[in-house]
């Protein structure tokens, strides 16, 4: 499996969505953007939330650590964590080189919908990125 | 992940500016500067330090002339180290504190001896602290009214070139091949006829230089280290490398370790005070705290686990009382993992166990000798 990175929503803060139906369920995989893992550079770290959770959209759910910085994770749409990326903490190096597919960090089951409305697709999360350089 | 901050601002660049821009460096406000963050990777600049040479522009730092008779007295009167007996050639590392004796900043002072056979003293401080240091020292320009005081910092630039091959392959670049100078020597020499001021000096934790040059040279300067370098593996490096470098060596720094409410007995630099047979501002509240012993100590740290602790986390005695505060930390690239410095209460201070607050989250940590690098010695 592949995931087109064109396809996916975004939010401001740089997290990726991914939403698919599974058993009559809307799903939400989350994970951060190739633009700001490039930004983020000698990733050191990630605290990863426990299954179980709800997060609210919006809200800290975990953080990613560089060399120089701390960055917390939000979650652009509200759920319960039905699974986290467990070997994602101890592969970060691969997070550079497949952000998408290895480097998905949670999956949610979404709460609700309403929030995805707020969220950019491809073409305007390019075009934010270009104006922050 | 945070949204970027656009607020428009402008910053003050520094004669290396453009080139630090076309070499793709990331570049971020410091001090009022707009200085290189990284190049490549702070990761990669901080192993090439370790094994080659990396080059630090430091030009943001003030650098501060004294001229004349009297200027020996008036830094003598100024820092914690004695400068009256500082030979030609000599570095000092030193203090300016207050009259209670905190820090208003961490300096280094050289004697050095011109061409035409004068000499002067130069006094390097913190970027973030030179207007503080400046008016700090206009007032005591009245009673030695032969010292000519003048700010050259937008003058000059200032390179460091730091690293285990920085001697070695530099010994032909200048008039004056700089490893004949020993550690905290200085002198003035010349490459193609233009000054160059080399200091055998750094705050990484390697042996190395750092270089004075006028503005108008920095550039060429610049480029003639790197590609003398270039087979060796000298690489240009950002302040995310100069912070991790000077952390393994467990070197303070300003705004971290040190302030104003930080005594230098305090912050472990007593070999920088030189408190007998002499006054300057602070001497007799750091000759107390001398006395009575520090009530906070400086302490080394190894968090458990590969989760960094980071300036500001709380450290807990293993009861779980607050017993101080992380000054610096973070990922240690020559070490693998994680080391920490931290201010803590002194009969806290000798422990072996400590807990650290992550934001949030106890981790536990053990306490280290600092610090946590030290070179092989040749």
């Amino acid at each position: 499996m592949s995931r087109d990175k064109s396809k996916l929503l975004y939010a401001e803060t740089h997290e990726w969505v991914d939403v698919a139906e599974e058993g009559g369920q809307k799903i939400a995989t989350i994970g951060i953007s190739g633009f700001a893992i490039e930004q983020l550079n000698d990733l050191v770290y990630m605290e990863l939330p426990e299954v179980g959770k709800t997060i609210d959209a919006g809200e800290e759910f975990g953080e990613v650590e560089s060399v120089k910085a701390v960055s917390p994770l939000y979650s652009p749409v509200g759920g319960e964590v039905i699974e986290v990326h467990a070997e994602l903490p101890d592969n970060l190096d691969q997070l550079n080189d497949d952000p998408y597919d290895f480097g998905w960090i949670v999956k949610l089951k979404i709460a609700d919908e309403s929030a995805l409305e707020n969220l950019m697709d491809f073409a305007a999360y390019e075009k934010q990125c270009a104006e922050s350089g | 992940m945070s949204q970027a901050d656009s607020s428009p601002q402008t910053y003050a660049q520094t004669p290396l500016g453009d080139w630090h821009r076309s070499a793709g460096a990331k570049m971020v406000p410091f001090a009022g500067y707009e200085m290189p963050i990284q190049y490549e990777s702070i990761v990669s600049e901080h192993h090439a330090c370790r094994n080659a040479a990396a080059l630090f522009d430091v030009s943001h730092m003030g650098r501060l002339r004294f001229d004349g008779d009297g200027s020996e007295a008036l830094l003598d009167r100024l820092l914690t180290r004695r400068v009256t007996d500082l030979p030609i050639g000599g570095v000092r590392y030193g203090m300016v504190c207050n009259p209670d004796g905190g820090i208003l900043d961490d300096v280094l002072v050289s004697h050095l001896k011109t061409p035409s056979e004068s000499r002067y003293h130069l006094l390097v401080v913190n970027a973030s602290n030179r207007e503080k240091i400046v008016e700090w020292i206009k007032p005591l320009l009245d009673d030695f009214p032969r010292v000519t005081f003048s700010d050259r910092t937008e003058l000059t630039a200032m390179i460091a070139v730091q690293g285990p091959l920085a001697m070695e392959t530099c010994k032909r670049l200048f008039s004056f091949d700089p490893s004949r100078l020993k550690y905290y020597q200085a002198r003035i020499t010349d490459q193609f006829s233009k000054p160059v001021i080399v200091s055998r000096t750094g705050y990484t934790g390697e042996d190395g230089f750092e270089l004075v040059v006028r503005a108008e040279e920095a550039t060429r300067v610049w480029e003639n280290v790197l590609l003398a370098g270039r087979d060796a593996g000298f690489v240009p490096a950002g302040l995310g490398a100069r912070d991790t470098l000077r952390m393994e060596a467990a070197m303070p720094l300003y705004g971290h370790e040190l302030d104003e409410t930080v005594d230098p007995i305090t912050a472990g630099l007593n070999f920088a005070c030189n408190l007998d047979d002499r006054d300057f501002i602070g001497r007799d509240a750091i000759a107390a705290v001398k006395s009575a012993g520090p009530r906070r100590v400086r302490i080394g740290l190894l968090p458990g686990g590969r989760r960094p602790a980071r300036e500001g986390c709380d450290v807990l005695s293993t009861d779980g009382q607050v017993i101080g505060k992380i000054t610096s930390g973070g990922p240690s690239p020559t070490l693998g993992y994680p080391i920490a410095m931290a201010m803590v209460d002194a009969e806290h201070a000798t422990a072996s166990e400590f807990e650290i607050d992550i934001r949030g989250k106890r981790s536990p940590a053990t306490r280290v000798k600092l610090p946590f690098y030290r070179r092989a010695k040749k």
